[in-house]
């Protein structure tokens, strides 16, 4: 029997919605710990930290996402890592995130004048309060809106999930699809789904832009 | 259990992947000029003086900026010849893929536009020039010479997003590589591989956008 | 364009606004041919709005606007005609920096004048000879010096043969060592018989070649007068006070 595209229809990719944000959400805040890591070795005054940071930042904007979650979730298995759907694109989208928050926040650190860690190390602070309560703080407003711009691109990179076999919103989009021969609509009501997640923080982000142009 | 690994098998399908790239290129080629071309349109669209056309230049360029790539492709490929609009699987994915490059690079062509003074624009007025003169021959250049790293940077990760086609079986690298790991089951190696594949094709394209930007987009500046 | 009878340039009661601010007061002026105005006043007095109304960069809300008799259409449809016989120069230069000083201008009279690429060349270069940069045509805005750049932008005018010329403060962006090789050409230019209207604070210039010196202040015209009468016995206050800031500095 074919079913048409109706409201329990658009309920399961509601339903499959609310794992696009979750992974969202996931990938965002490991990707955060991973990228503020990376950022601060490519920053780092040792030479090694420096030139590993560049070629792990190289490697993940370099390469497809989808290539990196296919080598995750297809290619670790066989070294003995066994790993579940869910694991494995968690890992995937956080190492992913890794890559481009770091370069984000890398910019961002630099962005902040030298004058202000000259000025916190002659007050005697270390690295890490240096870092922790003068360069950070600044380096992080800075790179607000791009941040929250990537932000979107990883909601959008969730999608890709659904090749793994995940039921996210455009999973569930497929199976319905499949079900009520409805595709147009069915990727209609999809795509909508994701422009209702995405726009307000589009939106954000330029706004955010906005102000820091204007506070110069 | 220690995996042993062996690249052996993907030397028997080098011919594969070879093809799969230079059709990467390709298809990424194709949609980056059309992108552009599209993208430069949407940007006139959405400076025009009536504001339907800006309205529906702002909605486009928003909607697929906010909905993933996956979803245009399946949109393209699987919904639209429900309209009657039926694409093989290479003909969807060079459209979904200029449609949606055409999206990114009007928004990046409009901030070059701005970057343009106003003074420009006054000195073709005060000549006489009239409005389609002053684009194309006082605006353009400096305008994309403003944007050209972001248009670089966009244009390459349209290179690395043409995978996402492979889910419609359009032959490209990904494809090529899907198919490879079927036939072997050495996916660690063909994934890692076929990782470095595109890191190499991402740095060539880079390096050949730069060239072309040298030659045709910069000028003496201050 | 015809020569008629007409003067260059005719203002009936011109008055314009920015937002609620009225910039221009009933203005009326006439330029008669082959005529130099100078025009002067305190920043923000209106001269700048008033000459870029001329050849319609701004839009005026009321009076008329006849440039050779021909009236400037409100909804802007002859602009694109009366701006090619109107040549401008801005303060701020303007000049397209991906083109060479002979590329800019060789843009205008190709695309309008459609003439082919030797006649546009050898135009070009007759006009950046006679502002002495034929040497610096091949070089771009970048490589020039500002009172070069200002010189390609007075030669790029000339290129549309324009009957009428005017100046936008040339001289205030420039270095004070670049101010006197772009006063000179512009006296070389006045001496050809060419109408201009000048908007500067360079009082020595306007004794050399004004025929008249236009004051203004707060959107409008206070005087009108020949300049050795307007320097020795300005009969307004406000002028007064203004030739004593800009003298006395």
């Amino acid at each position: 029997m074919i079913r048409e595209f109706g409201f329990p229809e658009l309920l399961f990719v509601l339903e499959g919605a609310r794992w696009t944000i979750l992974l969202s959400a996931l990938a965002f805040v490991c990707g955060g710990a991973l990228g503020l890591a990376v950022a601060l070795a490519r920053t780092a005054r040792s030479r090694a930290l420096r030139w590993g940071a560049t070629v792990y930042i190289q490697i993940f904007q370099g390469t497809p996402l989808l290539i990196q979650l296919f080598f995750v979730f297809f290619g670790l298995p066989l070294l003995g890592l066994q790993l579940n759907v869910w694991l494995a694109v968690t890992i995937g989208l956080a190492l992913h995130a890794s890559g481009y928050l770091g370069e984000i926040w890398r910019g961002g650190i630099q962005a902040v004048p030298a004058g202000q860690v000259e000025a916190a190390r002659a007050l005697g602070l270390g690295y890490r309060s240096a870092m922790i309560d003068v360069v950070l703080p600044q380096a992080l407003r800075i790179s607000l809106p791009a941040t929250v711009g990537f932000l979107v691109n990883l909601v959008k990179g969730t999608a890709l999930a659904a090749l793994l076999g995940l039921t996210e919103a455009t999973r569930a989009g497929q199976l319905m699809s499949n079900i009520t021969f409805e595709p147009l609509r069915v990727y209609s009501a999809v795509g909508l789904v994701y422009f209702a997640i995405c726009l307000p923080l589009t939106l954000w982000s330029a706004r955010l832009e906005r102000r820091l142009l204007r506070r110069g | 259990m220690t995996y042993q690994f062996d690249f052996s098998p993907l030397l028997t399908y080098w011919p594969e992947l070879a093809a799969g790239m230079v059709q990467t290129l390709r298809i990424s080629c194709i949609a980056m000029v059309a992108g552009l071309v599209l993208g430069i349109a949407l940007t006139a669209l959405r400076m025009s003086p009536s504001r339907p056309l800006r309205w529906l230049a702002v909605s486009y360029i928003e909607l697929v900026r906010n909905t993933p790539f996956l979803v245009q492709i399946f949109f393209i490929f699987f919904g639209l010849p429900a309209l009657g609009l039926r694409f093989d699987a290479t003909q969807a994915a060079v459209l979904a893929m200029s449609l949606n490059c055409s999206a990114y690079a009007a928004e990046i062509v409009r901030g070059g536009v701005q970057a343009v003074p106003k003074g420009q624009v006054e000195a073709g007025r005060a000549l006489g020039l009239g409005t389609a003169d002053i684009y194309r021959f006082i605006v353009f250049r400096p305008a994309i010479r403003a944007i050209y790293p972001s248009l670089c940077s966009q244009f390459v990760l349209l290179m690395l997003n043409s995978s996402l086609v492979a889910a419609i079986s359009a032959e490209e690298l990904t494809y090529a590589a899907q198919m490879i790991d079927n036939r072997t089951f050495r996916s660690f190696e063909i994934f890692a591989v076929v990782g470095l594949l595109y890191l190499a094709l991402s740095q060539c394209l880079s390096l050949v956008l730069a060239a072309i930007g040298r030659a045709y987009f910069s000028y003496p500046s201050k | 364009m015809e020569q008629s009878a007409a003067p260059a340039i005719r203002l009936e009661h011109v008055s314009k606004w920015f937002g609620k601010l009225k910039v221009l007061q009933d203005v009326d002026l006439t330029v008669n041919r082959g005529e130099h105005i100078v025009l002067c006043g305190p920043s923000g007095s209106g001269k700048s709005t008033l000459i870029r109304c001329i050849n319609r960069i701004e839009e005026v809300q009321e009076g008329r606007i006849l440039v050779d008799g021909v009236e400037l259409r409100g909804d802007g449809r002859n602009a694109e005609d009366i701006r090619r016989h109107v040549g401008m120069v801005f303060q701020q230069f303007n000049l397209f920096p991906h083109m060479t000083a002979l590329e800019n201008c060789m843009l205008a009279p190709r695309r309008i004048h459609r003439i082919g690429k030797d006649e546009a060349r050898a135009r070009a270069m007759g006009h950046l000879e006679r502002v002495h940069l034929a040497d610096h045509a091949q070089k771009y805005p970048a490589q020039l010096s500002g009172g070069q750049q200002q010189r390609v932008a007075i030669a790029r005018a000339l290129c549309m043969n324009p009957d009428i010329l005017l100046f936008d403060e040339p001289t205030s962006a420039l270095d004070p060592e670049m101010v006197k090789e772009v006063l000179d050409t512009m006296v070389e230019l006045a001496d050809a018989g060419i109408t201009m209207i000048c908007v500067t604070h360079e009082m020595g210039f306007a004794r050399a070649v004004a025929h008249r010196v236009i004051f203004m202040d707060r959107g409008e015209i206070l005087e009108s007068a020949p300049p050795e009468e307007f320097f020795s016995a300005p009969r307004h206050e406000r002028a007064r006070t203004f030739l004593g800031q800009i003298l006395n500095h």
